[in-house]
Parts: structure tokens; C-alpha cells; sequence
């Protein structure tokens, strides 16, 4: 009886043991840690990053440390404590632009990529837009896996016609109809919970302001408190008469659902939302549903993006850097994006595996002017874009433009926006 | 009587969990101290050495006063009505049912099962339930419509409309008001029990402060230089709701346990006395509830001042109808990078829950020494 014990015990302890050697054999070969918020619809365009970079590397065996919750708010916040902690992951998702920047780079917590750019071609290979916002003077801060555009008009092409009016051009444009489909107890424009209202502000400054203002306003040339800014606000007040009362207590999802229920005429949402109908709701891009540039955008491409860095101290750097090559390479990009429903941030990516909408937005992509999105991290740090859903809320409470004018300058000057 | 070597293993026992808390609990509230009279969260926040710079009180007085921290104040006022909706509604429903529960014949354990059920779930599923429930084209609002009536139209999460309005600048002037109040219900307690020295100091001090606030003196000092208005927003019944929906069953238990705790004979003693049914549980029962009232309003109270995740799930992070301290320091702290901020937030949430809980603690002590 007491014999048979110890043997358990020792047989036990050797297997720990065992245990034990198998992950250190395993750490011998090397590992890559992918930390993003990429599950649900999206996690299987991760999966197949994942499967390829597998294949590639067949020693490296891939952890993928996902935060769920939308936009990353959850994953962001697991990050900044494993950063301040000491404990980078190889490689995390940002949204490229600002919010690394801002966040990352000013801590110099970032490598600078410029020689894998020069190394690899993609200074041709991505367009010069792009690099501007992805770079600060000091360097190149990351590798873009997908672009989204941010700038998007969806409609049901057999409902307007059914209601007797037109893809607007110009927010005007919109006004003008607005009133008519309103009469007959349609909402012209669907806006879902708070983020959307600044999706939607951010189309309706593009718009007012024009591409260069616009930029202006974000590098500091362009005060909030001008009289351009302030007509940003007010044209979004009037825009705003003509949206859904419940906007709070929707998602996007459900938002994009009141157009396609005929309940709303328009709504303006990234272009997930393209992905979103085509994929779950099972319409036909161009008859099933329509698009367009948001009114006033036409020729111009708000973009955002997602994209990987090398975080200076990662465990294992040649893992990572063999991560962001696979990702900045035409393959990659053209395995990722279908199944994302974003484009290649390349411009020469194999159009062929690509819907029928998502092709129409890649040769935008090549030949519209670029910009940057402010709700999805581009253009302005995350202070900025923390303290400037109080701005929102000020100018949704109030409906005061010069109110919200004062309050985003003030934001500005305190986040450093520009500077 | 213990013996010395009883009380070394005692001590030596207790010993890390005491080193434990010592360093996670009561250690990380002087850190978090410490960094909430800092500037952390200038440009390099996330650097591995960040500038930090002490700042005295100047967070807090930013978050009272300053311009763009309207978020913060107006999550003071969403929090102070919740708490009281929240903890009066919890207690007068677990109440009822508990009486109803106490009264029942048969299937008690069946109905006490059902109303503790909510219990068992985690915030963040009720949250999300009841965020279904409370759309304002679905759930809730269309069940008028099974009885041929018109569909409801309150925008339960969504709403903009406030009542109460006050100005923010004059808060002082609503802090004596609140006092006033506080104080009156306090000597009525006094003149009921007849105890005629605290009454009249505490006539004194309501007399005091019914001229400071009728004269106005205290409008005077202002906090801001600019009016802002406040209020109780409406669309935080929806989020009332679902948390009394899910703690009311908790009362119940609680006061379930009170009630069966009465000896039966006081209640024998009552009805050979003559009263009445009601009357029992008016004078007898209700009085001998209110231990259990003391200790519900404190348990409920400080989930109510701490409440997060049930409004994140049912609301969202950028709601501000909604939106309580709790939620505006996890987005200084982690979305705008501002932890000193989001440190002082922490700092003014523990000391409204300590206002709640060391007089409870303080005065359980003093029965327990007894």
C-alpha cells in the first residue's frame, strides 16, 4: 500500500518534470506573442495571418493573446498595464497614426522601422498619404495590416427609389431632401451610440473644411475657435435634426439595420459596415445595398487603419520582425484583408480576391487624396480623442456650436494637439 | 484563557495575510494617493520612466472646477441619484416580497429561489439583458401593445431629459440645503424618542442653517465662473431598473432572515394584547427590521457608489446620461492616459465609500466590545 504511494508520488513529480521540458523545448524553438482584439467576426482573418505565419516558420509556435471588447477599450487597457509593468508582448494591434504615436512613440516604447521599410520596398509600396501619417520626423512606427474607410454613405438603391429621391452630393443636397423623407416618417439619416456621432462628425468636417483645413485643424495651423470650425459644428447641428431620437441605445449594427429595414434613408459608417451586409445580412454589394462617398468627401479617402509595431524589449524581437514582414507583404495583405473585409493598404494588391465593393474602394485607395479618420485614432492622440467625446457631449446636450468650438480648442491645447 | 503559545501560532498564522494586504490593499491606496497629487499623464505617460512632477491638490481642484471636467461633476450627480434610487427602491421591494414570501403557505422555497435568482448573475449578463429589454423599439416599450395599447415611447437609456436641475457653481448653497434636510429628519428622530437636549441643539443648528440658506449668502461663492447645469437624468431609471431588478432579491433574503429571527412569542404577546395583524407588523416586526435595514443600506450602498459594470455593459463607456465617476476614471486612466487623474477620481470614490462604511463598521465594533 505505502509502496504503491511512493510510486505515484515519483511518477508524478517525472512527469512535471517532463512537463517542464516540453515548454522549455518548445521556448527553444521560439514563440511570437500577438496581442490584439480581434474574436468574433473578425477573429478568422487573424486565424489565417496566424496559419500562414505557422506555416512560414514551422519552429515558432504562435500565441495569440486577444483582449475581446470593441474598438480595443479593454485591450487597451490590459496593454497599458502589461507596458508600464515591463511586460511588452512581441507585437499588439494599433490603430496607426496618432494613437500609437501619441501614446507609444512620444514614451519611446516603439523601435523605428524605417530600415524594414527601405529593406522590404514598401516606401513605394504603400502610398506617400499613408506613410505621412503612419511617420513622425523621427521615424516610421509601424506596419498597416488593412485600410477601412471611414467616409461612406450606405443606402438601399430600390428604397430610394421607391421614396423618389437621389444619393445626395452635398450635405445641402441632403438638407434639401431631408425634410421630404422625414414628411413621410422615414428617418433621412441612422446614427447609432456616441462613437458613431463622432464618425459622423469627422465626415461632416471633411466636408465643411475640405482636405487641407481639415489636415490643418489637426497639425494646429487651423484654430478650433475660426468661424470654419465653428460651421463644422453648426452644419452638424442641423444634420443632426434630421436623425433617429433612440441614436444612444443603438449599435452600428443596429443602425446599418434601419436602413436596411427601410426605416432610415441613409447612414454613414465605415466601411465594416460593407462587410457587415454583404457577410451577415447576406445582400448583394451595388443592388442589394448601395454606396457612396459621405456628401462633400467625393474624391477624398478618410482613412484608418490597423497595423503591428516592435516594441523596444519584446522577448523575442526576430520573431516579431519576421511578424511584420509577412504583414507588410502583397500575400499577406491579400490573405488578411477579403476575410476582414478591408482593403490592402498596398497599391498593388491582387484585386481578384476581392468583393465587388471592396475592389471599388482599392482603386480609390490608388488615385483619391488620403486623410485621416479622428474617431479610429489617426489624427489626434488618445487625450484628444478621450476628452473630445466631452466636446461631443457638450454640442449634444447644448446644440451650442461656439459652446463645443471653445470646449474642442480647449481640449486641443491641453492634449497637445499639433504640437 | 489563552495560552502564550496559542496566541504565537494565532499571530503567526494571520501574519501573511496581514504582510498580503498590507502591501496590495492598504500599500496601493497610498500609491494611488501619491499619484493622484502628480501630473502623470503629460505627453510620455506610458514611458517606462515618465516625467512625474507633484502637483499638490491641483487634480482634485480640476475635477471640482475646471472647465472640461463637466463629465466628472455631472457623474457625481448621476451616482448620488442612483445610490439613493437604487438602495431606497432595493430595500422597499426585497421588503415586500420578503413579508409576501413570510406569509406564503406553501411554495415558499420555490418563490425564495426565484426572486434570489438575478443574484447569481453577473452584472455585465443582467446589463446586457436588460439592455435588449430596454430598447426603445423592442422589449419593455412594445408589451403595452398585447393589450391593444399604444406602444410606450420613453427613450429608457437614451433619454436627454433632466429634472432637478441646479446650478453647479451654487453647489454649497445645495450642500446646506441637503444638511438642512439631514438635520430636520434628525431631530424629528429625537423628539419621537423624546430626548429633549439633542432635540434643541439640533433646532439650534436647522434654525442656523434655515437663515444662512433662506438669506442666500452662500450663492455668493462661486465655484465656477461660469453656470453649469446639472441634474437627475432620466435616463437612468433604465439602469435602476435592471439593478434593483437583480439586488432586490438579496434584500429579501436579508430581511427573510430578520423576520424568522422574531421569537414568536413577542409577536403571541401583541395579538394577546389586541392587535391587529397589521398592527404586529408595524410595531413589532418593522421595528425589530432595522438592524438588517442598517447593514442592507451599507452593503447596497457601496456597490451603488462602486457600480461599473452593470452601466459599461448596459450603456456603454461615452454615455453620459448614464455615466458615474467610476467610468470616467477607467477612461482618464486607460484611454486618455491621464493616471493621475484617473488616481484622484479613485481617491474621491474611497473617500465617499469610507463615509459610508467606518460609521457602520465603527459602530459594530462598539456592539461587538459590548
Amino acid at each position: 500500500m505505502r509502496t504503491s504511494r511512493w510510486i505515484k508520488l515519483a511518477a508524478m513529480c517525472a512527469s512535471i518534470v517532463l512537463m517542464f521540458g516540453a515548454v522549455a523545448s518548445a521556448a527553444v524553438r521560439g514563440r511570437l506573442e500577438i496581442f490584439s482584439w480581434w474574436a468574433g467576426d473578425e477573429g478568422p482573418a487573424l486565424e489565417a495571418l496566424i496559419d500562414k505565419y505557422e506555416k512560414m516558420y514551422p519552429g515558432i509556435s504562435v500565441i495569440n493573446s486577444t483582449v475581446t471588447g470593441g474598438s480595443g477599450v479593454n485591450a487597451k487597457a490590459v496593454l497599458k498595464t502589461r507596458m508600464l509593468g515591463g511586460d511588452p508582448p512581441d507585437t499588439f494591434q494599433v490603430h496607426a497614426g496618432q494613437e500609437l504615436i501619441g501614446t507609444w512613440v512620444v514614451a519611446n516604447r516603439m523601435e523605428d522601422l524605417t530600415w524594414l521599410y527601405q529593406q522590404e520596398g514598401w516606401n513605394t509600396a504603400f502610398p506617400a498619404d499613408l506613410l505621412n501619417l503612419l511617420s513622425t520626423d523621427k521615424g516610421i512606427w509601424s506596419v498597416p495590416v488593412n485600410i477601412h474607410r471611414s467616409n461612406v454613405m450606405y443606402f438601399i438603391p430600390a428604397n430610394l427609389a421607391k421614396w423618389g429621391v437621389g444619393v445626395p452630393n452635398t450635405w445641402e443636397e441632403f438638407l434639401e431632401i431631408a425634410p421630404k423623407l422625414q414628411a413621410k416618417g422615414i428617418v433621412p439619416l441612422s446614427v447609432g451610440e456616441n462613437w458613431t456621432a463622432t464618425h459622423l462628425w469627422e465626415s461632416v468636417a471633411l466636408a465643411v473644411l475640405g482636405p487641407n483645413k481639415y489636415e490643418q485643424l489637426w497639425n494646429g495651423r487651423l484654430s478650433w475657435k475660426s468661424p470654419e470650425a465653428i460651421k463644422v459644428w453648426e452644419m452638424f447641428g442641423e444634420i443632426l435634426k434630421y436623425t433617429n431620437t433612440d441614436a444612444p441605445s443603438l449599435s452600428w449594427q443596429q443602425a446599418t439595420d434601419m436602413v436596411v429595414k427601410g426605416q432610415a434613408a441613409f447612414n454613414i459608417m465605415g466601411d465594416w459596415a460593407s462587410g457587415y451586409m454583404t457577410t451577415t445580412l447576406k445582400l448583394k454589394p451595388g443592388t442589394g445595398f448601395g454606396w457612396a462617398a459621405s456628401p462633400g468627401t467625393k474624391g477624398i479617402f478618410m482613412m484608418l487603419s490597423d497595423s503591428f509595431g516592435l516594441p523596444i524589449g519584446c522577448a523575442n524581437r526576430e520573431n516579431a520582425i519576421a511578424w511584420l514582414k509577412m504583414l507588410g507583404s502583397r500575400d499577406g495583405q491579400d490573405t488578411f484583408n477579403p476575410l476582414k473585409g478591408s482593403i490592402s493598404a498596398r497599391t498593388d494588391s491582387d484585386l481578384a480576391k476581392y468583393d465587388a465593393y471592396l475592389q471599388s474602394a482599392a482603386r480609390d485607395w490608388r488615385t483619391n487624396k488620403i486623410v485621416g479618420s479622428l474617431a479610429h485614432g489617426v489624427v489626434a492622440n488618445e487625450r484628444f480623442m478621450n476628452d473630445f467625446a466631452t466636446v461631443m457631449d457638450i454640442f449634444l446636450a447644448s446644440k451650442n456650436a461656439q459652446a463645443a468650438a471653445n470646449a474642442a480648442q480647449a481640449v486641443a491645447i491641453q492634449a497637445g494637439v499639433g504640437k | 484563557m489563552q495560552s502564550r503559545r496559542d496566541q504565537l501560532v494565532a499571530a503567526v498564522i494571520i501574519l501573511p495575510s496581514i504582510v498580503l494586504l498590507g502591501i496590495f490593499v492598504y500599500g496601493f491606496i497610498a500609491q494611488t494617493m501619491r499619484a493622484s497629487m502628480t501630473d502623470w499623464g503629460q505627453e510620455a505617460a506610458m514611458s517606462l520612466t515618465p516625467e512625474i512632477n507633484h502637483v499638490g491638490l491641483t487634480n482634485y481642484k480640476e475635477l471640482f472646477s475646471g472647465f472640461l471636467n463637466m463629465r466628472f461633476r455631472q457623474d457625481l450627480t448621476n451616482m448620488l441619484f442612483f445610490t439613493l434610487l437604487f438602495v431606497g427602491l432595493s430595500l422597499l421591494v426585497g421588503l415586500l416580497l420578503a413579508t409576501l414570501i413570510d406569509q406564503l403557505v406553501w411554495g415558499e422555497t420555490f418563490f425564495r429561489t426565484v426572486f434570489l435568482y438575478p443574484m447569481s448573475l453577473s452584472l455585465v449578463v443582467t446589463g446586457t439583458i436588460w439592455r435588449w429589454m430596454l430598447q426603445p423599439r423592442g422589449g419593455i416599450n412594445v408589451l403595452p401593445t398585447l393589450a391593444g395599447l399604444p406602444a410606450g415611447q420613453f427613450l429608457w437609456l437614451s433619454s436627454r431629459q433632466q429634472s432637478l436641475i441646479f446650478d453647479w457653481s451654487h453647489i454649497f448653497h445645495y450642500t446646506c440645503l441637503a444638511a438642512l434636510i439631514i438635520l430636520a429628519l434628525m431631530a424629528y428622530g429625537h423628539w419621537r424618542r423624546g430626548e429633549k437636549r439633542r432635540l434643541r441643539t439640533k433646532l439650534i443648528i436647522c434654525a442656523v442653517l434655515v437663515g444662512i440658506f433662506a438669506s442666500g449668502a452662500l450663492t455668493r461663492i462661486r465655484l465656477l465662473d461660469f453656470p453649469e447645469e446639472h441634474g437627475f437624468n432620466k435616463a437612468l431609471w433604465g439602469v435602476v431598473i435592471a439593478a434593483v431588478w437583480q439586488m432586490s432579491g438579496y434584500t429579501m433574503a436579508l430581511y427573510l432572515a430578520g423576520l424568522r429571527t422574531i421569537p414568536d412569542e413577542l409577536r403571541e404577546a401583541a395579538r394577546v394584547d389586541g392587535a391587529s395583524k397589521f398592527q404586529i407588523y408595524r410595531y413589532v416586526d418593522l421595528p425589530l427590521l432595522k438592524p438588517i435595514t442598517a447593514s442592507a443600506i451599507v452593503i447596497l450602498g457601496h456597490i451603488a457608489l462602486k457600480i461599473f459594470d452593470l452601466i459599461f455593459a448596459m450603456a456603454g463607456p461615452d454615455h453620459y446620461p448614464t455615466s458615474v465617476p467610476a467610468i470616467t476614471m477607467f477612461l482618464k486612466t486607460f484611454r486618455g492616459n491621464e493616471l493621475a487623474v484617473g488616481s484622484a477620481i479613485g481617491v474621491i470614490l474611497l473617500i465617499l465609500v469610507s463615509l459610508l462604511i467606518i460609521p457602520y463598521l465603527v459602530n459594530s465594533f462598539r456592539t461587538g466590545e459590548q
